[in-house]
């Protein structure tokens, strides 16, 4: 599975501390899918523990302060710590490749990006076993949290601050990476468009976490130290943090699914044997969407009392933003018209995701219109909206981009068959989890209701929603299941699995060398390795450079020790409520772990090392034979 | 003609999302069945909405459709190499412009009904003699019950709220301890009860509760507030004016009724030593909005449900005076009082019982 594939048999623990250490991002790549894959799997699993009780009235399935954290769990989980890793996954294993080049443009920072991020997510996640998981929703509007008793919400908050310290570092490693790593002739406008996305949905990420880094603070010092900024009898203003979260949150809907619409952007024309239709306002719709998201927020408060005029605003802004997103729907259908559609499982994805996603558009407009919204805010018509823009937009993006990037992440092929089967499943009981869900909302359900009474229009659809969400909960085990059963498979050890590969990824002979290219390429067009193959290139790419040594970082176990003196400190600071003796020294013991670490990096410079060619030439022909990469 | 043809279409569209819509949900309830002024206008934006969305929808199903079979690759032969096109302009154009026209007919009639719905101006009208001329309501958000004050009136109830139909009623929000939010799904839109500012909105009550099933709307609480966040629920009674002026006088004159620790009956006197120091039996307190300890039950004896969702009966109140925290976790009413049959500061099953008796004789309506 190794994507270094150099077939000598290492331990077990050889291979631990090798994955430790790695500052690979290729294996990043991998531990970011598998890391968001383990919580995407506990958060589906909370959801499937509230559908079992909202399966009919009156349940007592869960309790109701089981069910708000469980709803407040999973919905955090799910938007920090599932899919933002997952996407990351991807952007890790598949931009660099893209871009032709060695590797990212910090591979320190992004180790120590991934571990800032699991840690967090498992502090986070050790809530439910450390005296309750926070209980306010993933919103944790201020008003509940500071009313919230027990531990919760400190878990929550600092879980999300070390997390989101993780995503934020990771997000300027990319654009770093991406502005300045790119292979000569490769120009802004010959990027692929998931890089694109990718750079995008980075500075998303750059402008957006800041806001969050500062409501998580204000909340950590109130509980910590009593501090009053959201107090309100004590002049603090709990507005303040609405605001705070949803110039941060609604950001965040598009760092998700910016990534969502490249990786379909690459999918649909490989399947199409087409170029993208109108590549060039699909970059500009893309940084389009990236600007106006900043825009929009206040359509998350239009029930806040904010008044008519601030309403009327962020209404028509909103509104704004279906237009951009209108022509990468438009472009995405031009694509495929006059292509040559070959039904694969990605492109089965990409093509339940169009009428899915444009679904949860129109609904989305429809809540931007203020008046309107004042019925549909936090009824379960919300809910049916923004799951089918996530489930529909980005959940169908990670499972066909899966099955599509498999070959060239694990040098496996999932199986068709069982692919087609888990799309059915999932795509269905999608379908039936939500539709309805629609008209819960309209029919007066609110949403985050741990119960309902019997008889007042809402249990047959409830009913069927719950059976939904189990199709959908056996679509993802068959899912894992595919997963697994591909390592006994046969190894794809070639270029272009897919047979009409455009972008540079494809030129890769897999597995892909730790170093990635021998040689950078020289980049001479938009879909470089179409190009070169339709000039009957076999190598599949032009080098830019001769046959040299390659300059490699070494790997580091130092982002791991750092994040785990975050993970201490955060322990102190938990309990430091209580008035517990030890929870200043913990603090200052755990900082001082990270800080020690920094002052070491700072002093001790890392040269990395290089690797000859004929190393190179040797590796090469073990991986590929006599010849190399021919 | 193909004009004509159009027309027809959208018509028939919009006709049959009527029906779809509006045979969901039950009319005490459902968004989809509005029963004030605010409310219809606001179903006629979903309508209207919903057209538009419809339409695109549509549009993009059939192109996308026609596309996805036309050029299967099983037709196109599989080694068809399709012209590898750029774009178009002219498309792009399109497809930005149509939108954008399509959204600049639905902000017409968004910013209309926003300015509309945030008009509360006439909270200020005062007539000659200085009084208020609009009926306005204060409402007070708790964990987990409702209070509503009419200062203008110098009454409060609890829990059920009780308007006149035919005008226009203002609401004073706040929220006493987290934030909630007053929903009464077929009367109108939700607003949000805040910490620290009064939001003030008017709602429209066109249609008599009494034919409904309990009598009553329902109101919900529609901001995550807490574990019983699901049951905070309250009922919306609506009066004709003159029943409802009627229901005024007779609230107004439970002033000054109270329940006494010497009276013969164990039920008063057992409510006036354990409960009265929460529960008001007056509706004219005297107290400013929104301070009361607990709900207000002057007019208990009145209302559809017990704690907002129990049915109304004698069986229900006990077992929620027993133990709230069964019914509702994290009440503030949970541990004011003893529940048991041992010592005499506990409240035993017999005068649980007298006081559930007491309380559901508190009526001005009866």
């Amino acid at each position: 599975m190794s994507s270094v594939a150099i077939s000598k048999k290492t331990g077990f623990g050889a291979t631990l501390w090798d994955y430790l250490t790695t500052v690979d991002h290729k294996k990043l790549g991998n531990m970011y899918f598998f890391a968001g894959l383990l919580f995407f799997a506990i958060a589906g699993f909370e959801a499937l523990l509230i559908r079992i009780q909202l399966m009919v009235p009156n349940n007592d399935f869960v309790s109701a302060g089981l069910f708000n954290e469980l709803l407040t769990m999973h919905g955090t989980t799910m938007l920090f710590l599932a899919a933002t890793p997952l996407l990351f996954g991807f952007m890790n294993a598949i931009v660099p490749l893209q871009i032709g080049a060695r590797d990212v443009a910090f591979p320190f920072l992004n180790s120590l990006g991934f571990w800032l991020f699991f840690l967090g997510a498992l502090f986070l996640h050790l809530s439910f076993f450390m005296g309750g998981a926070p209980d306010a929703g993933w919103t944790s509007y201020a008003s509940l949290s500071l009313y919230s008793p027990g531990h919760g919400i400190d878990f929550y908050v600092l879980g999300l601050q070390i997390s989101g310290a993780g995503t934020l570092i990771s997000g300027i490693n990319f654009i770093v990476t991406i502005i300045t790593m790119r292979a000569p002739g490769m120009t802004f406008m010959r990027m692929p468009l998931f890089t694109w996305t990718t750079l995008i949905s980075s500075a998303l990420i750059l402008f957006a976490f800041p806001p969050l880094t500062v409501g998580l603070f204000f909340m950590l010092v109130d509980r910590m130290f009593g501090a009053n900024f959201f107090d309100h009898t004590m002049g603090g203003n709990t507005i303040i943090w609405e605001h705070l979260f949803w110039i941060f949150g609604h950001p965040e809907v598009y760092i998700l699914v910016l990534p969502a619409f490249g990786l379909f952007s690459e999918i649909i024309p490989v399947f199409a044997r087409k170029r993208l239709f109108g590549y060039s306002s699909m970059v500009f719709a893309t940084i389009l969407i990236g600007f106006l998201g900043f825009m929009v927020w206040a359509h998350h408060m239009f029930t806040t009392g904010l008044g008519p005029t601030a309403n009327a605003i962020f209404a028509v802004a909103t509104m704004a933003i279906a237009v951009p997103t209108g022509m990468k729907v438009f472009n995405w259908i031009l694509t495929i018209w006059g292509g040559s559609i070959k039904v694969t499982v990605p492109m089965i994805y990409a093509l339940g995701f169009i009428p899915s996603f444009v679904a949860g558009g129109v609904t989305g407009v429809m809540q931007a219109t203020a008046p309107l919204d004042y019925q549909l805010h936090d009824s379960y018509f919300i809910v049916a909206h923004f799951h089918y823009v996530i489930v529909g937009g980005i959940v169908t993006a990670i499972f066909g981009a899966t099955h599509f990037y498999w070959p060239i992440m694990f040098n496996r092929v999932l199986n068709e068959k069982l692919g087609y089967i888990v799309f059915w499943v999932f795509f269905i009981g999608f379908h039936l989890t939500f539709f309805l869900q629609h008209f819960l909302g309209l029919m007066g359900m609110p949403r985050r209701v741990f119960t309902y009474q019997a008889d007042q229009g809402w249990d047959l659809y409830n009913f069927i929603s719950s059976i939904g969400a189990i199709m959908m909960g056996i679509g993802v085990i068959l899912l894992v299941v595919n997963m697994l059963l591909s390592i006994k498979g046969k190894p794809v050890n070639q270029r272009d699995y897919w047979g009409d590969g455009r972008s540079l990824e494809w030129a890769l002979v897999t597995p892909v060398p730790f170093y990635n290219f021998k040689q950078t390429p020289l980049i001479r067009g938009y879909d470089p390795y179409w190009i070169e193959k339709h000039e009957g290139n076999k190598e599949g790419m032009t080098y830019a450079e001769p046959l040299g040594d390659i300059h490699m970082p070494h790997g580091s176990i130092l982002p791991l020790i750092m994040s785990i003196g975050m993970f201490i400190a955060a322990f102190g600071a938990l309990y430091h409520p209580d008035g517990v003796s030890w929870s200043v020294p913990v603090i200052i013991l755990g900082i001082g772990i990270t800080v020690a670490c920094m002052i070491l990096r700072s002093f001790k410079d890392d040269l990395g090392y290089h690797v000859h060619k004929e190393e190179i030439i040797a590796l090469e022909e073990e991986l590929y034979g006599k010849g190399g990469n021919k | 003609m193909m004009k004509g043809l159009k027309k027809w279409r959208l018509f028939s569209l919009l006709a049959v999302m009527t029906v779809f819509l509006s045979a969901c949900g039950e009319e005490y309830i459902s968004t989809l069945k509005p029963a004030g002024a605010v409310g219809k206008e606001q179903f006629n934006l979903l309508l209207f909405s919903i057209t538009i969305m419809a339409l695109v929808v549509v549009v993009v199903s059939v192109l996308y459709i026609y596309a996805f079979l036309k050029f299967r690759r099983s037709k196109q032969g599989e080694d068809y190499m399709p012209k590898q096109v750029e774009g178009s302009h002219t498309l792009e154009v399109i497809w930005t412009v149509i939108p954008i026209v399509f959204l600049l007919i639905l902000t017409v009639p968004t910013l209309i009904s926003t300015y509309k719905f945030g008009d509360v101006a006439a909270m200020e009208h005062v007539d000659e003699n200085g009084n208020k001329t609009a009926l306005i309501v204060d409402v007070t958000a708790k964990l987990y019950w409702w209070e509503f004050a009419y200062p203008d009136l110098g009454i409060v109830t609890a829990q059920e709220l009780v308007v006149p139909t035919g005008e226009k009623v203002y609401f004073n929000l706040l929220a006493a301890d987290v934030k909630h939010s007053f929903w009464i799904p077929s009367i109108g839109g939700k607003m949000d009860t805040n910490v620290e500012n009064i939001n003030k909105f008017y709602l429209e009550f066109d249609e008599e509760s009494e034919g409904l099933k309990d009598g009553v709307f329902y109101g919900k609480c529609a901001e995550l507030c807490g574990p019983s966040h699901a049951l905070m629920d309250f009922k919306v009674k609506t009066l004709a004016p003159e029943a409802f002026d009627a229901w005024v006088a007779s609230m107004k004159a439970t002033e000054g009724q109270t329940a006494s620790k010497d009276s013969a009956d164990l039920g008063e006197a057992t409510f006036a030593a354990s409960c009265l120091g929460c529960h008001a039996v007056s509706s004219v307190t005297g107290m400013p909005s929104g301070t009361a300890m607990g709900p207000n039950l002057s007019a208990f004896g009145d209302r559809s449900h017990i704690a907002g969702f129990l049915d109304f009966n004698k069986e229900n109140l006990v077992s929620w005076i027993k133990n709230p925290e069964k019914y509702k976790p994290g009440n503030l009413m949970t541990g004011k009082y003893k529940v048991g049959n041992n010592n005499p500061d506990e409240l035993s099953d017999e005068e649980i019982s007298a006081v559930a008796d007491y309380i559901m004789s508190l009526s001005v309506e009866k």
